[in-house]
């Protein structure tokens, strides 16, 4: 029995440690405050809110409540353009002026960034290397579909776009998620209200500039700020066509609720508990940094987020040990030096919830790891945190907790991983780690939900469909399939 | 054949996912102090190398000064080795006499290997006889690509013992490899065979040195640390020419195996355009004015 | 013998049908037909709302085997219904003009192009993934490609008119794709849907797949709506109310539920699209990395 060998650590100190990599924030530029953007002009609000800085807990602007008036005004706008300008404009035109609206944003890239990380707290690695050249993409990506929609459906005489669209995006992808939104309803000819998140409305406004540079007829695009209230008013709205709606699966079932009985159209692309299925035969570095960027990217802030981490028995212990190495090089704190790898949590509200919810994984005696790290003494942060011991009943493996906490639970079979997987009322994305490609290919077609990384995870791409099964909502973003929602067929 | 050799098991290697993680320690941003504290490090753990047909005492000589005074009159690091071809290596030794520097020589036939055993390890005994402490030797990747991994792994074994005390570095040659997967297997093969030190490249072939290999062959590295508490050294080689590019690597080295490596002891640069583009942003980081090469003495 | 016009002619007894079978209601309610004279035709079950749960289990059971065939097989069996139903045109036509109140024409005209439906539709069963998948070019070493899939069980409650052509024309593309369904019927001639049920249970489909229930549409909503274990409900030529109802119990587990106006006239070329099929997929994106 002298022969176990003792378990090894790895040392990563600081023997070689990084200076402080701050992203300069000097250059970019913002109002004290926006209220909404409606008919091409910024108007002002009666009632007001902050944004605050959840790195530091600064206010960064004031944004305005929009009521029932203002949701109308910019609804009204919407019409307007859509029965005018936009709505007759040709669509090559319309293609030019969507691809110079990706072009720009381009220009504005390192700009808009910053503004992502100062108002959502995401490390700025990721807003100028994934979110903001996704949003650009995502914007060159449709504008292309513009004025070739007869292709998009087979069949279909003359496509014709649903009218007005009410969208309500939220806070985890904020300019991202308004690409997603705006791109494809413009591309089909309709007109857009969308409302920011109350916490990342910063962005959007910022948008609504570049707008207005880029000479985008009035009213095709507004925003009202404002928190659910003003969301509800929007999708209840009766001259809104279609409502577009990215949250919690909470709120989208009340939004499914508020549309009950209308003519209105709807997408929803909700919560998620996603598995990653780690199989015995996988790359297994590969696999670590899969889970890695599957729970810890943005904070956890992911809808499609890998929480559940599936493994096979028989590699438990190994892929728990390599994954706890890897989590003690992740460096958490101050979003916008250029090499934090997990950021400040979205806000106070957000730290609460996931704060409460690591305390019921241990209050059901679940066991938990956190990183060893300083976090910043102001600002809102959480350490990267596994639970092991875990089981589908646990609470912590059936609540979408939205930060950076991972459960990992095992399997012995690939039947038992798809059945752990599908146990959940969520169906949004899962990963697969295997080599063996039929193996893949098999669980890939068994799992319940709308994205399968296989051998990867958290990729994105505007020509790569994304949404949900079952609870995670209805409806695709991006590629040819995120165009059918935007436009009248039979 | 022996029926007793089975190849080490290694797990699967993903080269898209391997290609991004490299990416993302490429994406680390060295400033200030950890900029100049990690381009000295890297000074002290360069392979100062000259492997050419036309090598002569006189360019031998010229590298070894260069070696021991890297900035001249400045203060700056010497470098961990300087490496040459077998005949050179008493020229060196001559040059280095009184140093820490070791004395790093290229045996078994380098770069091809293309010769009989006895001729490859007849190569080594005359290296470490001539005074090389450090001996570069190249696997056999004929047989290793034709899957007699048996004999890879029995030469190494010959060309250890070949070296005796002398740190052996046994190159893969990855270019040549060309999948994650084999790269992986040789590494394991190589070190159970014996290796102190795991390297990339001849610097012959191309590609050389990249950061997803290395990546590789530094996991290789760590899970057998892991596994075995030895710890054995990583050495890329060829295709490192800029300090930034080396900082990249510095931060691979310090996420991936940790500070034990980040030391001339387990990791290596074998490079000779590097050191001059390391010196200059050394001194920019002295001066604060960009440098130019016509500054600095020829390597 | 007996002169025919002398022979008593044996009634029907209509149940429904499910898993494969033809049970009665467990309600043990019924529901008089009457033909447009207002003569007796006969007595079908008024399904209940536990009628509406067994159908969902029978479905849900189904469903692994209905989806998990290969789409060349379902396209041979439903066109299989298309040579049964070939084979039971008389019957049809008799059944829509002396029970329906057709004129001959139209009864004709609405049971070939049930006929024709049904081929048309089996034909879409290898194609539609092709016509509405993808592969998607991203720009990273991946392979992107997105497939539609089955939601699952559907709940469909069947038009108004058109006992035959209608019932058809929706539950078709509904279970082309690998959706089992509950279809309920709430027409003047429900009978014709249960006649149909046998054109179907001679015609190789899976018990289960397609479930009938002939019944009260109004009783059944909420229950439909609200139940947890039907993914999808298509609605045809619902009130106001139907839509409020269903799009409030749908909610509660964000149910995919589909509305459609229906047709006077369903023979229309109108009346059949392979975009009727796409309210009851769901499209699943695969990403592979492409390396070596």
């Amino acid at each position: 029995m002298n022969d176990i060998p003792k378990p090894r650590e790895q040392l990563f100190g600081d023997l070689w440690e990084y200076s402080t990599a701050p992203q300069g924030s000097e250059f970019v530029q913002y109002r004290d405050e926006y209220g909404h953007f409606i008919d091409g002009e910024f108007v002002d609000s009666e009632e007001w809110f902050d944004s605050t800085n959840p790195a530091t807990e600064e206010t960064l602007a004031r944004f305005g409540v929009a009521g029932e008036e203002t949701v109308d005004e910019a609804v009204s706008a919407a019409r307007r353009a859509f029965e005018g300008p936009w709505g007759s404009m040709a669509a090559s035109e319309r293609a030019k002026y969507i691809f110079r609206i990706g072009r720009m944003i381009k220009e504005k890239a390192r700009e808009f960034a910053v503004l992502e990380t100062m108002d959502g707290g995401k490390p700025i690695r990721e807003s100028r290397d994934v979110d903001i050249p996704l949003v650009a993409a995502h914007f060159f990506h449709y504008a292309g579909w513009a004025d070739k929609l007869e292709y998009a459906f087979p069949g279909v005489d003359d496509p014709e776009p649903v009218g007005v669209c009410g969208q309500v995006i939220p806070w985890n992808f904020p300019l991202l998620m308004l690409a997603w939104k705006v791109a494809p309803a413009l591309a089909c000819g309709n007109t857009v209200v969308l409302k920011p998140a109350e916490t990342t409305p910063l962005t959007a406004m910022k948008f609504a500039e570049l707008l207005q540079e880029a000479g985008l007829p009035d009213g095709v695009v507004n925003f009202v700020n404002g928190a659910g209230d003003t969301g509800s008013t929007l999708v209840g709205h009766p001259d809104v066509d279609k409502v577009a709606f990215t949250g919690s699966t909470e709120v989208g079932k009340i939004i499914q609720k508020t549309v009950a009985g209308t003519d209105t159209k709807l997408t929803l692309e909700l919560g998620g508990k996603g598995s990653n299925i780690v199989f015995e035969d996988a790359a297994i570095d590969q696999a670590i940094e899969g889970i890695v960027d599957g729970i810890f990217f943005n904070q956890g802030h992911v809808c499609c987020a890998g929480s559940r981490l599936l493994v096979e028995e028989s590699i438990h212990d190994e892929v728990v040990s390599k994954l706890r190495h890897r989590m003690s090089t992740l460096r958490v704190g101050d979003p916008l030096d250029k090499n934090t790898d997990v950021g400040a949590i979205n806000s106070e509200q957000q730290l609460d919830k996931i704060t409460r919810l690591v305390g019921v994984g241990q209050d059901e005696g679940c066991d938990i790891h956190q990183i060893d790290c300083d976090l910043p003494e102001t600002g809102y942060y959480f350490r990267p945190t596994i639970f092991t011991g875990v089981t589908p009943s646990h609470r912590i493996a059936q609540e979408e907790i939205f930060g950076p906490v991972l459960s990992v639970m095992t399997f012995r079979t690939p039947s038992e991983a798809v059945e752990k997987a599908n146990n959940t009322p969520y169906g949004l994305a899962c990963g697969i780690w295997s080599d063996k490609g039929s193996k893949l290919f098999d669980v890939a077609g068994r799992l319940d939900c709308g994205v399968v990384w296989g051998n990867t995870y958290n990729q994105f791409d505007p020509a790569s469909p994304f949404g949900g099964y079952k609870e995670s909502g209805f409806g695709r973003e991006g590629g040819r399939q995120g165009l059918l929602d935007y436009m009248k067929h039979s | 054949m022996s029926p007793d050799y089975r190849p080490p098991q290694v797990p699967p290697v993903d080269q898209v996912g391997v290609e991004e993680r490299a990416a993302k320690f490429a994406a680390r941003s060295i400033k200030r102090e950890s900029k100049v504290s990690g381009l000295e490090r890297i000074v002290s753990m360069i392979d100062l190398t000259t492997l050419e047909g036309n090598d002569t005492p006189g360019k031998v000589r010229m590298l070894c000064r260069k070696a021991r005074r890297p900035l001249g009159e400045r203060d700056c690091p010497s470098v961990a080795a300087i490496c040459v071809y077998p005949s050179m290596v008493p020229v060196a030794r001559e040059a280095l006499e009184g140093t820490d520097i070791h004395i790093a020589s290229v045996a078994s036939y380098f770069p091809s290997g293309q010769a009989s055993l006895d001729e490859r390890t007849d190569d080594i005994e005359d290296a470490v006889s001539a005074g090389a402490d450090e001996i570069d030797i190249v696997i056999n990747r004929g047989a290793f690509l034709s899957g007699d991994y048996e004999r890879v792994h029995d030469e190494i074994v010959a060309f250890k013992k070949a070296a005796g005390d002398a740190h052996l570095k046994v190159i893969l040659e990855t270019g040549e490899l060309e999948t994650f997967d084999n790269v992986r297997l040789a590494s394991q093969i190589a070190i159970e065979a014996g290796a102190d030190f795991i390297k990339t490249s001849t610097g012959k072939i191309k590609p050389a040195a990249t950061m997803p290999v290395v990546l590789v062959m530094l996991q290789t590295i760590r899970d057998h640390y892991l596994k075995t508490g030895e710890r054995i050294g990583m050495k890329p080689a060829g295709g490192i020419r800029t300090a930034k590019g080396a900082l990249k690597y510095l931060a691979m080295v310090k996420e991936t195996v940790g500070d034990p490596w980040l030391s001339p002891d387990l990791f290596r640069f074998g490079a000779s355009s590097l050191l001059n583009d390391v010196l200059m942003q050394l001194e920019k980081q002295r001066t604060g004015r960009y440098h130019s090469e016509r500054y600095l003495s020829i390597s | 013998m007996a002169s025919t016009s002398d022979r008593l002619s044996v009634y029907k007894t209509y149940k429904l049908y499910m898993d494969g079978g033809f049970p009665r209601t467990e309600s043990g309610r019924h529901l008089k037909i009457q033909d447009d004279q207002g003569q007796f035709v006969a007595n079908i079950c008024h399904a209940s709302r536990k009628d509406l749960r067994d159908a969902v289990v029978a479905a849900r059971e189904a469903l692994d085997g209905w989806s998990g065939r290969t789409a060349f097989n379902r396209g041979q069996i439903l066109h299989r219904m298309a040579e049964m139903l070939e084979g039971r045109r008389a019957d049809f036509i008799d059944m829509l003009t002396e029970q329906a109140g057709y004129d001959e024409n139209d009864a004709v005209a609405e049971v070939n192009c049930a006929v024709d439906r049904l081929i048309w539709y089996a034909g879409w069963t290898d194609k539609f993934e092709q016509v509405f998948g993808s592969t998607n070019p991203v720009a990273s070493k991946h392979f992107n490609f997105t497939l539609p899939e089955p939601t699952g069980v559907v709940t469909i409650f069947t038009p108004r008119n058109a006992p035959l052509l209608g019932f058809v024309s929706t539950v078709l593309p509904v279970i082309l794709s690998g959706n089992t369904t509950i279809a309920v019927v709430d027409n003047p001639a429900p009978q014709v849907a249960m006649e149909f049920a046998e054109v179907l249970n001679n015609s190789d489909l899976p018990g289960g797949v397609i479930n009938i229930l002939t019944g009260v549409r109004e009783e059944l909503l909420v229950h439909a709506g609200g139940h947890k274990d039907i993914d999808g409900i298509l609605s045809v030529g619902p009130d106001s109310e139907e839509r409020e109802t269903l799009g409030l119990e749908g909610a509660d587990s964000v149910k995919r539920v589909e509305f459609l106006e229906g047709h006077d006239d369903w023979t229309s070329d109108e009346a059949q699209s392979p975009y009727r099929i796409l309210p009851f997929v769901e499209f699943k994106t695969n990403w592979h990395p492409v390396g070596r």
